[in-house]
């Protein structure tokens, strides 16, 4: 479906913490079109201050009683202008919201495990994801890491989904101390010996977060010979393929190195296609 | 009501055209927009060559406005012709191609080139990209150098040829001027404002280039400001941009002097934005009575304030 353009009613926000919160959004036609890993662009004020629209992962799709799509939420962190309005943003108002755009994760079925992988605000994807793969059936892990206890989000969600939960801090106030790649670099070793398609081999890896914590994770996946699916996030113009902003660097079949718009050929880009040195 | 507009040879049958380099190839948008419905559709710039444009981070968002550095980024004339012209053909749309090299032999090689292509309906040069360091902008800032690639071009080519102007002199009309003694067909102005944000927590700018060019409804009134005076200084058509957000803006422009207008960052906000703008131009033109949206250009009042003494 071409993606559409809807004035979104807020109709609820939660702060999560002092800079985080969940929007969600009245937007039954993305809700119904909107596969895991895409992306929508919202526009967080009217007029010309701040002008651009921001995208955002759908966070999750939202049901009505019956279970047809009402809406979606995003997860917004403040760290500028428009995410400054969103954290503000009041029940009632209309947000600008176009999508769904880019695409979607590559699923996966039984008897294949998921990996969900995310650093601070790149849990965004992972909400739709995981309810994705429990209609599945598909046993799935979530290794997520962040700052401190405080900041680690939506945890009973996860767990009411049957979703296994690995959980790091830095300054170690919940799970592990330090970054989430340790307990799953552990993880993929332990499964190294496994021949892949048998139960315990290299599970598909999906991965949010900082460009260094996604750069660790596709390389610890090619070692370990796990499939691996990145979100990646660049500041984007348009969404659309028109601005030309949203770039990643791949190595093409011709093994030179080309820039490709993260908007289009992404979000969700394959992990070990990156030159991530770039 | 009549919404044709002429840039020499060429009729637009309406006044709108997406900007080059804010529109992709125009195929990106072929599901969202009825490309046939634009007056035209200026594609993003070319070489002869693909280019791989500068990393990122390629844009970044100001008061009212916005950065890009992008690099021009391009897949060549030759892939283009084979790739996007065809469907662009095939959706019926008026393709103004826009032009870049680093020689002079380069933009006589591209007209050439496209000058062949079926479904091109004119081309632009592209002589004031102010992030690129070979070529474009060093014809742009120099009157010989534009007088030189637009005659160069005009030699080889029967397409009309519009050199895009750079704002970043001190006196564009004198660009304007020396474009049409060349024997351009029409000029387009602005490019963007070459600019420069800095993250002050890292000390370090927020673009990989370091500057970038400014466009948005920031530099609207100065683009307004540089039509006019090139309205002034020339008698060939004037394709006006820089902040255009709604019908208004476009409007204001063609009052100002240029003939047809080009709408970008403003597409990257609304996708969708064309069609309320051609209804906003058409309401204004009922509201005041305009039969041809022609008859709008350049016709700002100057006089003597009739609410003065």
């Amino acid at each position: 479906m071409p993606p559409v353009d809807v004035a979104a009613e807020v109709t609820s926000n939660q702060p999560l913490s002092a800079d985080y919160n969940v929007l969600r959004l009245a937007a039954p036609t993305i809700a119904a079109a909107a596969a895991p890993g895409q992306f929508v662009m919202v526009k967080a004020g009217l007029g010309h201050d701040p002008l651009l629209r921001r995208p955002f992962s759908v966070f999750e799709v939202l049901r009505d009683a019956r279970g047809a799509p009402k809406g979606i939420s995003i997860l917004n962190k403040r760290i500028g202008a428009s995410t400054e309005l969103l954290y503000a943003a009041r029940p009632g108002q209309r947000l600008g919201c176009l999508g769904p755009l880019g695409q979607p994760f590559v699923p996966v079925d039984p008897p294949a495990e998921a990996w969900m992988v995310a650093g601070g605000v790149g849990l965004a994807p992972f909400a739709a994801l995981a309810e994705s793969l429990g209609g599945r059936g598909v046993r799935a892990t979530l290794f997520y890491g962040a700052r401190r206890a405080a900041e680690l989000f939506y945890l009973d969600f996860f767990r009411d989904l049957g979703v296994e939960l690995v959980l790091t801090t830095e300054d170690g106030t919940a799970g592990e101390r330090g970054r989430i790649t340790a307990p799953l670099e552990r993880a993929l070793a332990s499964r190294a010996t496994v021949s892949p398609g048998t139960p315990g081999a290299p599970p598909m890896m999906y991965v949010c977060g900082p460009e260094a914590m996604m750069a660790a994770s596709a390389k610890l996946a090619m070692r370990y010979h796990a499939p691996c699916f990145v979100s990646m996030e660049r500041t984007m113009g348009c969404g659309l393929g028109g601005c030309y902003s949203c770039v990643v660097a791949v190595r093409g079949a011709d093994d030179r190195v080309h820039h490709v718009r993260s908007c289009l050929a992404g979000p969700v880009m394959a992990g070990d296609q990156i030159v991530w040195d770039s | 009501m009549d919404l044709s507009v002429r840039i020499g040879s060429l009729t637009l049958h309406n006044p709108l055209i997406a900007a080059s380099g804010c529109f992709g190839y125009g195929v990106e948008y072929a599901d969202l927009v009825d490309l046939a419905s634009l007056g035209a559709v200026a594609v993003k710039g070319l070489f002869l060559e693909e280019r791989e444009g500068h990393p990122p981070p390629r844009i970044v968002e100001t008061p009212a406005g916005m950065l890009n550095a992008i690099g021009l980024q391009g897949i060549g004339v030759r892939r283009f012709i084979d790739e996007k012209l065809p469907e662009l053909r095939a959706r019926r749309a008026t393709v103004i191609v826009n032009i870049c090299g680093t020689t002079l032999d380069e933009y006589v090689e591209l007209a050439r080139i496209l000058s062949d292509a079926e479904g091109v309906a004119a081309l632009e040069l592209n002589i004031s990209c102010p992030n690129i360091k070979e070529g474009g902008i060093t014809f742009g800032c120099s009157l010989n150098g534009t007088f030189d690639v637009v005659s160069a071009v005009r030699k080889v080519t029967r397409l009309p040829v519009v050199p895009k102007l750079t704002p970043n002199v001190t006196d564009v009309a004198s660009f304007a001027r020396a474009a049409e003694e060349a024997g351009a067909d029409a000029v387009s102005l602005v490019n963007t404002f070459l600019a420069m944000v800095i993250d002050v927590e890292t000390r370090r700018p927020k673009l990989s280039n370091v500057v970038g060019g400014l466009s948005g409804p920031a530099i609207r009134p100065i683009a307004v400001r540089m039509v006019y005076e090139c309205r002034q200084a020339i008698t060939i058509p004037i394709i006006g941009m820089g902040g255009i957000a709604d019908a208004r803006d476009a409007i204001e422009f063609m009052i100002a002097g240029a003939s047809a207008v080009q709408v970008g960052t403003a597409s990257f906000v609304d996708p969708f934005i064309w069609p309320k703008l051609l209804d906003g131009i058409r309401s204004y033109m009922e509201r005041h009575h305009v039969a041809r949206v022609a008859d709008l250009v350049g016709t700002v009042d100057t006089g003597p304030r009739s609410d003065q003494p």
